[in-house]
């Protein structure tokens, strides 16, 4: 691998993570648990190295590992969104019955 | 397709994630930033599958892929409609799996460059570097992702498990599990190492969660979460992908920003978390005196309640555990209904996870405006009527503001002490999860209700309901 790409991959890595804690440190106490589970969603990013691996049928063994991937981080692309929204749909703001 | 099309989907997609999380951070936007996220992830699952070459390869077959994606959406679809209380455990679980899928895309990765003599040298040294920390942190978060999961599952003791010389264990294990990966990245091709990478990362994994305890799982779960981020982002290296090195920090950075506020509600250092094993044997406190406390009935304890003209509810993991959200939010609405002001004092590591009782009060229909953060419910609290604790504990222990002997001497506390009357529902006067007395049971102004939190809290309902609504 060139050095260049190398390096443009670590201004990638660090500008990402700046700009992460920046926004997250804005983050309310109160959506702490639905923010884990949104980037634990976000994560899931693993399906696209595990799609390649999974697809390209190299090997068994890279077949194999490459579905059981896909299959982890399908997980938590389905589970890690439906349950935020979940979760979010129930903070609500004050009843207007309010005396 | 063309392959500049593919980066422009990847770019569209990684600037969906971040506005995902930008959105998040307050509750009218939040719903709009997890529908960006999903867009996000459309595009970049839809950019993968459309143009693998970007990857310099090429798909042959889809048929394992969709197995896969069906599969594990039927496994997906329940973990989202599992209970709030149950949320805790179910981070860890999906914290384990997002660690798997970067581990072993990063086991087949080593084994297709280095598997036969003809592609053996495709390893560079660099990309054998982020190669073996995807590897590293990928099985050590798996493993210690499922054994937080037992914990939180109570499958496993909750307790702290500790024995002589844990520290140095653990700190051995992983030193080898570095210095193997060292020697792989010297030398690539060196096959026979990788299996021990293999291992030691997954026996760290659980010795390093053993000695922790269900008090620091807030920090622990952040951690594991920044890990399995990290992890993402190591794939990105060598893959070559730029959308996952995005992806994995800004995971990494979350996770990371949430052990810190966690570490600092607690008043301790992440090595004090890791290695400190907190809540262990903690008898030597010096000599107990025979001290004593005043119990109250419901009914005592609902009269009080209902002439008070504010009411500040403190919860901690003790409502969770007895499913006690409902019952609170009945006495929410009874309260009310007479005109009592209440609200919700929360403490940043109430529970097991970061803004676990948030949730919770939320399922339960309590409006978010009447959650108070520390720092408010603390400016609050001297002019509240009534601080009712309802299972919470070391949060509320005045003896980390004043007894520099004590362990958790130091950390913010909710000062519910300052209240005009503290109630505290609670089973027994049995030590917390900490194993420190509380003072706060011992005050003049503090009666304790026994009994368990949800029936306790109906028996209170059923008080403040039966004495008319409110002439």
């Amino acid at each position: 691998m060139d050095s260049d790409l190398l390096l443009s991959h670590f201004y990638v890595f660090l500008l990402a993570t700046f700009l992460g804690l920046e926004v997250i440190r804005r983050v309310s106490p109160l959506l702490h648990t639905p923010l884990m589970s949104l980037t634990n969603a976000i994560s899931a990013i693993t399906v696209v190295g595990s799609i390649v691996i999974a697809g390209e049928q190299k090997t068994t063994l890279s077949t194999v590992l490459g579905t059981v991937a896909v299959t982890a981080s399908m997980i938590n692309i389905v589970g890690g969104y439906m349950i935020t929204y979940r979760m979010l749909s129930m903070f609500k703001k004050r009843e207007p019955k309010q005396s | 397709m063309n392959i500049q099309v593919i980066h422009v989907i990847y770019m569209a997609s990684a600037a969906c994630f971040i506005l995902a999380l930008k959105w998040l951070s307050a509750v009218p936007t939040a719903k709009r930033g997890v529908i960006t996220g999903i867009v996000g992830m459309l595009l970049a699952v839809g950019g993968t599958l459309l143009n693998p070459e970007l990857l310099h390869r090429g798909i042959t077959s889809y048929q394992w892929i969709l197995v896969a994606i069906v599969v594990g959406s039927a496994i997906g679809i329940p973990m989202a409609l599992m209970p709030m209380t149950a949320v805790p455990q179910r981070t860890a679980l999906s914290h384990a799996f997002g660690a798997l899928a970067a581990a072993l895309v990063g086991t087949a990765e080593y084994y297709l460059d280095n598997g036969s003599a003809l592609t053996a040298g495709n390893l560079t040294h660099f990309k054998m570097t982020a190669l073996g920390l995807e590897v590293l942190l990928g099985f050590l978060t798996f493993t210690a992702s499922l054994m937080a999961f037992g914990k939180l599952q109570e499958i496993l003791p909750t307790r702290p498990i500790t024995y002589r010389g844990q520290n140095f264990v653990n700190l051995s294990l992983l030193a080898a599990a570095v210095i193997i990966t060292g020697v792989l990245i010297v030398d690539p091709t060196k096959t026979q190492l990788f299996p021990i990478l293999m291992v030691l990362a997954l026996v760290f994994g659980v010795s390093f969660i053993i000695p922790i305890g269900g008090a620091d799982m807030p920090t622990v779960i952040s951690l594991l979460n920044s890990y399995a981020g990290l992890s993402a982002a190591a794939m990105g290296f060598v893959l070559n992908n730029k959308l996952l090195i995005i992806a994995g920090a800004l995971d990494g950075s979350s996770g990371f920003i949430l052990s810190i506020i966690m570490c600092k509600a607690m008043n301790r250092s992440f090595a004090n978390v890791l290695f400190g094993a907190f809540g262990q044997v903690q008898v030597s406190a010096a000599a107990q005196e025979q001290k004593t406390a005043r119990s109250a009935t419901p009914e005592d304890a609902a009269a009080l309640l209902e002439v008070a003209n504010s009411v500040m509810i403190v919860p901690g993991y003790g409502m969770a555990v007895a499913q006690a959200q409902h019952a609170v939010h009945d006495l929410f609405d009874a309260l009310t209904k007479k005109g009592v002001n209440v609200k919700f004092a929360i403490h940043p590591v109430a529970g097991r996870m970061p803004g676990h009782m948030n949730v919770l009060l939320a399922e339960a229909n309590i409006p978010y405006d009447k959650l108070l953060e520390m720092d408010d419910a603390n400016s609050e609290l001297p002019q509240t009527d009534v601080a009712l604790v309802i299972g919470a504990n070391d949060v509320t222990n005045p003896a980390a503001r004043t007894n520099k002997s004590s362990p958790i001497y130091g950390m913010p506390i909710l000062d519910v002490d300052k209240a005009r009357t503290v109630m505290v529902i609670k089973r027994s006067l049995n030590p917390g999860f900490a194993g420190i007395d509380n003072e706060l049971y011992y005050l003049d102004k503090t009666l304790m209700l026994f009994g368990d939190a949800k029936a306790f809290t109906t028996q209170l309902v059923k008080q403040l309901n039966e004495s008319g609504n409110g002439h």
